[in-house]
């Protein structure tokens, strides 16, 4: 199961950093939902052996390369919230989907001020608010996105 | 294993353990990144791990671009081609009196011979179909180290300063346009010549003039170019257009408004620079030694603007492009009666408009004391103007 667990998510991931850097209209590309950070907790809940924490972490330095004027800055806000992710996966995958919303939205809130504080003490400050926007799309899109990935996960059982 | 909860069995030790060991390697990964350059071989590496990816993105639009061009029809291409010729005729009909003003300049200023352009050399990039983070001005170019491309090179469209490129992959460059918040780019105001720094606002369409003294002398329409400090930009390339001035009493600064030339969201090609050492045009590097010229911390160096003060050796040559009028500048100069006086000089008293500008001309400072300028040359010189400058916007 490992290896193609693996496959799975590292193929999924791929994909949804595509999504994250694909080019789109201005008022579009403000309430994407991050479907990186997005693929990255389904799969900590889903499977937090294989994924998780590493997952998390190229995720983010991934994240960094496109995104980020300082290196290291998503993958440190993605470990932690991975972490946090895995250690509750049990609870939050007993949820109802509208509750895991919820949760999500809790989540990306939290690594969004990680991502606020980073910048801040790195000298590259983004106090625009619109910033903030995509911890609301990322809540409504979860669970599509989590429907989508669990078709994956349900071939490979 | 302390904090070991949960599924402790997973492979490489239990979450709270790698959690840990990922945590530390991102926080000195970040550490080392924000405190020097010993991460640039890791970002070059990641960098080209980004690669496929970036070309997985690009590639159907850039597809798409291509299958547009072959399918053109010969009407389009041949009216692109008039259009094109007709242009080109135009610019070489600008470009040869431009020749010639230049030339006339060069003997005012009693140069033995014309300086080369300072622009030694450059390269078309493309911008690349992705999307870096949305809210900062950023841009990829498809341009890297490969194609000889530096860190914290000029990158400019045809109608004015673009930004600088941040970050080097082998293939690619990231490029941190001058609207960018991070961005400062020092500017010069081409009517009086007063110095100062434009910073970005995050806003493609603007640019912020935050460290003018609220009697500086600056008015709306007035041209800002590159004044060759900071280390990155050439002197006397258009950087944009002041459109608003906005004077507080209570406030001892003056919030002023410029738009930029360069159309940040429409190019698609875009040049990259390399200007030739030891130009007097060219960029000089501040004393900071600041390379990248992400000038944060150069504000202060031209903080205090002095009206056509010199503040290095450059000057004359520096100035050379500001000096001479422009004819929105000719008419702009009559216009204000409101502008308070300078402490230092009158720059241009309202009425004379005609010997306004031959004064300023003057006032940055020759080493060899020439006679001022003879006035029909200058008018001479003013009346080419209007065909051989015209900025854009």
């Amino acid at each position: 199961m490992n290896a193609e667990a693996r496959g799975a998510m590292v193929l999924t991931a791929i994909i949804a950093l595509i999504l994250t850097v694909l080019p789109l209209p201005t008022y579009l590309a403000l309430v994407r939902p991050a479907f990186l950070v997005l693929t990255v907790l389904y799969w900590s809940i889903a499977s937090p052996r294989a994924g998780g924490i590493g997952l998390g972490f190229f995720a983010g330095l991934m994240l960094d390369v496109f995104q980020s004027p300082v290196l290291g800055e998503h993958a440190l806000a993605l470990c932690i919230i991975t972490y946090i992710v895995v250690r509750e996966h049990q609870k939050i995958r007993s949820k109802p989907a509208f509750q895991q919303s919820l949760i999500v939205f809790a989540t990306l809130i939290f690594y969004e001020t990680i991502l606020f504080a980073i910048d801040g003490w790195t000298h590259h400050p983004l106090n625009n608010p619109l910033r903030w926007t995509h911890t609301v799309s990322g809540a409504i899109f979860w669970a599509p996105v989590a429907a989508v990935l669990n078709l994956t996960n349900d071939r490979r059982r | 294993m302390a904090f070991g909860t949960g599924a402790s069995s997973a492979r490489g030790g239990s979450p709270g353990f790698r959690f840990t060991l990922y945590a530390i390697l991102s926080i000195v990964i970040m550490f080392l990144d924000q405190r020097g350059e010993y991460l640039e071989q890791i970002r070059y590496g990641l960098n080209i791990a980004a690669y496929p990816i970036e070309l997985a993105v690009s590639s159907p639009s850039a597809a798409w671009r291509w299958i547009q061009e072959s399918v053109a029809t010969r009407d389009t291409l041949r009216a692109e081609n008039a259009r094109l010729i007709t242009r080109n005729r135009e610019l070489e009909l600008r470009s040869m009196r431009y020749e010639a003003l230049a030339k006339e300049n060069d003997q005012l200023r009693g140069l033995q011979e014309a300086l080369p352009p300072v622009a030694e050399r450059w390269l078309i990039a493309e911008i690349v179909d992705i999307e870096l983070n949305s809210l900062r001005q950023r841009v990829l170019i498809n341009r890297g180290t490969r194609n000889g491309v530096f860190k914290g090179q000029a990158v400019l469209d045809d109608k004015g300063l673009l930004g600088q490129t941040t970050h080097v992959g082998p293939w690619d460059a990231e490029v941190i346009l001058i609207t960018d918040p991070e961005h400062a780019v020092p500017v010069q105001i081409e009517r009086t010549g007063l110095r100062t720094i434009a910073v970005g606002t995050g806003d493609a369409a603007s640019l912020a003039l935050p460290y003018l003294p609220a009697n500086a002398d600056v008015k709306s329409g007035d041209v800002l170019l590159s004044s060759g400090l900071g280390g990155v930009f050439p002197a006397g390339y258009p950087v944009g257009r002041v459109v608003e001035v906005h004077r507080d009493a209570v406030q001892p600064l003056a919030q002023v408004r410029a738009i930029p030339f360069a159309s940040m969201n429409i190019d698609r090609e875009v040049m990259l620079v390399w200007f030739r050492e030891g130009h007097p045009a060219a960029p000089v590097a501040a004393a900071t030694g600041a390379k990248s010229g992400n000038a944060n911390m150069q504000p202060q160096v031209a903080a205090h603007p002095k009206p056509a003060a010199p503040a290095n050796n450059t000057a004359p040559t520096a100035t050379a492009a500001p000096a001479a009028p422009s004819p929105g500048d000719a008419a702009a100069v009559t216009a204000p009666a409101k502008t308070p006086a300078k402490p230092v000089k009158p720059v241009a008293e309202p009425k004379d408009a005609e010997e306004g500008p031959p004064i300023e001309e003057d006032i940055p400072p020759k080493p060899e004391p020439k006679s001022p300028a003879p006035p029909k040359t200058t008018a001479e010189l003013r009346d080419m103007q209007p065909s051989t400058r015209r900025w854009p916007g």
